[in-house]
């Protein structure tokens, strides 16, 4: 029982980056579909707050190169300074094309664009914060994704609504296509098509303590090193500073963007000792270590895991009028008002730097720079171009997936006019109909649920913020246990309509293979970069480790690391300092 | 604090019609609802269904009655609705499954009113259109919409007739209408000028009270009914 469809293009995901590729694809004359496990308004996009960087200047002087800076320092030198010169040099013009869609961006007093400060972006090289994000209000990525959206609809792009995808189909060393699971119906759906994108996002559910969406389970890049394409740069996972302590709901940036400051125990501004220049707007990582060791000292909320971050000082207008969603979140999960009381904050697993490893069309690249897969694109958190390297700025995420959202979209049109169908191997379906009869019918003792709690701690105590070998070591064994405890799930509901117990299950696979790579490769790493920060091994090595990690699965199922070099253009590695 | 859930079950492979299940859970008074919904789809009953995604009130996806009330199961907490909760699928959308229901007659409504924007016009510098920050505060309320659904399946009157085009699609028609930017406000107020259009409303309020993002949305359709009217799209 299946169907098949046959489209030119395909787009797994109708986020920030899968929406960008679609509208230009269908604008490029390609008969283009979008395929999304929810509904394209209900992405993870729509959760960014903060803002979207571009040296617009809007407000006071700025340029690309001052932000591709930032961005390369930022990322502990490991990003590739070809990718970010292009995405910082692409920023203000695809602003602008934002704008001409519609985006409802916050105004200056002249009428342009608004622009506020934001962790790790500088004037002048380092030398103080400058106004470079562009926003609507805290709400910036819902607007992004509602904009984009919108212009869907009027160009008449196709959706897939609740179509999971559950994996991709390759012939010949092409990209054929993509098996889709209809979560309505429980059927299977074959979609042929010359060129596919993956923009699946994130997978901060591999981690307890998240402002990552449920949905958030690391679909495409585990999809796909199970079919044998590589994962970049997984070590590096971002813990943003500032989430509502216990519950990792965000609080954006642009809360200390504003204005605002962290406060340990004695109500000291303790970044002005971590980051002397831009304090608390250094860098995610360096903010996150900086609570971490506070808290690990004793100095966290009256002995607890939280500082507070303190808004009180920037009036109810601010904080009504530019951070509206914040004091929203504060009021309905912690009962408290911003304007008047500090909000308790720890960090919380946010970002992955890591993933589908691409060149700067969005092609996927399986070595060190030397094979693409034809026809197999990826955009956006679950890719790797790498424009973040060790470790991501914020609104470099928006940036990221509109700018390369656009030009995979734009290659993909082309490669499209210049190529046929792939011929479809006969047993497309056969490994999808086997996962699924297996979840279905599985009589074993496990649950899926704690598999993944256990899964949750592990990651969140071994493979967070700091890691050590010891710690790092027992969570692959944890993860492989967890693993082999998988095969022997049982899952209650066997319904073929609408069935989230077993699509649940499925997502719990993925967060298991996603979570092992990370783990192996959080322990292969004997350096601190960035996000990444071994205790036993704290200093940057540029010598050993000026090089991205590239995991394969092997035969056996068990993981290989390879390595490619850093492309350096114009930034010579140095020591980072804020 | 033990609560009791007691919630609305449908399954058509196996159902006739639709029945409640009760289940007690241990939460903490701060927990949210979808908390709940949580612990007991993997801990007590698998087969549990309904949407969730962001879990923190922007995505839209788990519009839900709470104790009879239209709201988002991530955004009410325990604390709100006591240790006896009823939790049914949101009213006149047909439901495949527990607390799921069809959106497509929903979304079917938000793309009828043109919702994007609407202008060829380019500055020819290539810049941005420039808008005061009176002219962009003229809508600012509307584009917080996350199309949840929770406005449309409280209204009565989508209720009583599921042609009505219904609360959320005015909210996006209005964020368009009032944008000093858009060039086709009169498109939509004509096509909200039909019988399904904006004089189904009858200002009941439903509508505003549900918003689980406190959008004034009677005071937008109200000013909708007044462009319609008097033709003023862009003045405050």
């Amino acid at each position: 029982m299946s169907h098949v469809h046959t489209f030119d293009a395909i787009v797994v995901g109708g986020g920030g980056a899968g929406l960008m590729a679609a509208l230009h694809l269908t604008r490029g004359g390609v008969k283009a579909a979008v395929l999304t496990k929810l509904y394209p308004s209900r992405s993870h996009t729509g959760a960014a707050q903060g803002g979207i960087g571009a040296a617009l200047g809007n407000l006071e002087e700025d340029h690309p190169e001052w932000h591709a800076f930032d961005t390369v320092k930022g990322s502990d030198y490991l990003g590739d300074q070809d990718a970010i010169e292009i995405m910082c040099n692409d920023a203000p013009e695809v602003i602008l094309e934002l704008e001409h869609m519609g985006l409802p961006f916050s105004r200056t007093e002249d009428g342009r664009i608004a622009q506020r400060r934001f962790g790790g972006h500088s004037h002048h090289f380092g030398e103080g914060p400058v106004r470079r994000s562009c926003y609507a209000a805290d709400r910036t990525g819902h607007m992004i994704l509602q904009t984009l959206y919108q212009q869907c609809i009027k160009h008449n792009v196709t959706f897939f609504d609740e179509y999971q995808v559950v994996d991709v189909i390759m012939s010949e060393g092409r990209c054929a296509g993509v098996v889709a699971y209809e979560i309505e119906t429980g059927e299977l759906h074959l979609f042929r098509a010359k060129a596919v994108i993956f923009s699946t996002g994130g997978h901060g559910r591999i981690f307890a303590v998240t402002s990552n969406a449920h949905a958030f389970t690391g679909d495409g890049p585990a999809m796909l090193f199970r079919r044998g394409i590589p994962l970049e740069d997984m070590e590096f996972y971002q813990f943003h500073p500032t989430g509502i302590a216990k519950l990792g709901i965000l609080i954006t940036e642009g809360v200390r963007g504003e204005g605002g400051v962290l406060r340990n125990h004695h109500g000291e501004r303790f970044m002005e000792r971590y980051a002397p220049t831009m304090k608390d707007l250094a860098s995610r990582d360096v903010v996150s270590r900086a609570i971490y060791m506070e808290i690990r000292e004793g100095r966290g909320i009256d002995g607890n895991k939280w500082v507070h971050l303190d808004a009180t000082h920037l009036g109810r207008e601010v904080v009504e009028t530019k951070l509206p969603d914040i004091a929203d979140f504060c009021r309905t999960y912690l009962g408290i008002d911003p304007a008047v009381d500090p909000i308790p904050v720890a960090p919380t697993a946010h970002y992955a730097m890591g993933g589908i490893p691409t060149d700067v069309d969005g092609r996927v690249v399986i070595d060190d720079w030397k094979t693409i897969v034809p026809g197999l694109y990826a955009a956006g958190e679950c890719a790797c171009v790498s424009v973040h390297g060790a470790n991501r700025l914020g609104t470099n995420s928006l940036l990221d997936l509109v700018v390369f959202g656009r030009r995979a979209g734009r290659h993909m049109a082309e490669f499209c006019k210049q190529t046929d169908l792939a011929p479809l191997p006969q047993d497309a379906l056969d490994a999808t109909r086997e996962t699924f009869d297996r979840l279905f019918s599985g009589q074993g003792d496990e649950s899926p649920a704690k598999i993944r709690e256990e899964l949750q701690w592990t990651m969140m105590d071994y493979v967070g913020v700091f890691r050590e070998k010891a710690g790092l070591e027992h969570a692959v064994q944890k993860v492989r246990e967890l693993k082999e405890r998988y095969t022997r799930i049982r899952v209650q509901d066997r319904s073929r309509v609408f069935n989230t117990d077993v699509l649940e299950a499925w997502e719990l696979g993925n967060l298991l293979d996603v979570a092992e790579v990370t783990a192996v490769c959080a322990l292969n790493r004997t350096e601190s970069r960035g996000a990444h920060s071994r205790e036993d091994y704290p200093e940057r090595n540029d010598k050993e480790w000026l090089k991205h990690t590239l995991a394969y699965r092997t035969e056996g199922g068990g993981i290989e690391i390879r390595y490619k070099p850093v492309i350096i253009t114009k930034f010579e590695p140095k020591e980072r300092v804020y | 604090m033990k609560a009791t859930f007691r919630i609305q079950r449908f399954d058509p492979t196996k159902d006739k019609k639709p029945y409640y299940r009760e289940y007690q859970v241990e939460l903490d008074p701060t927990d949210r609802v979808l908390d709940g919904l949580n612990q007991i789809k993997w801990y007590q009953d698998g087969s549990l269904t309904f949407r969730r995604s962001c879990a923190h009130g922007v995505c839209g996806s788990d519009a839900m009655r709470i104790n009879g009330a239209n709201g988002l199961a991530c955004k009410v907490l325990m604390r709100d609705v006591g240790e006896k909760v009823t939790i049914e699928p949101l009213l006149g959308l047909p439901v495949i499954k527990d607390l799921v229901v069809d959106m497509e007659p929903f979304f079917a409504q938000y793309r009828s009113i043109m919702p994007y924007l609407v202008n060829d016009e380019v500055p020819p510098d290539g810049r941005e259109r420039l808008q005061s920050i009176e002219e962009r505060e003229r809508f600012d309320d509307t584009t917080k919409c996350i199309l949840c659904a929770a406005c449309t399946t409280a209204c009565p009157s989508f209720w009583a007739n599921d042609q009505f085009v219904g609360p959320a699609a005015i909210v996006n028609a209005h964020r368009f209408i009032f944008d000093s930017r858009d060039r086709a406000a009169q498109e939509r107020l004509d096509i909200l000028n039909s019988k399904t259009g904006v004089w189904r409303c009858r200002t009941i309020y439903n509508c505003t009270v549900a918003c689980p993002r406190e959008i004034q949305i009677t005071k937008a359709i109200g000013e909708v009914k007044q462009a319609i009217l008097y033709g003023e799209t862009t003045a405050g």
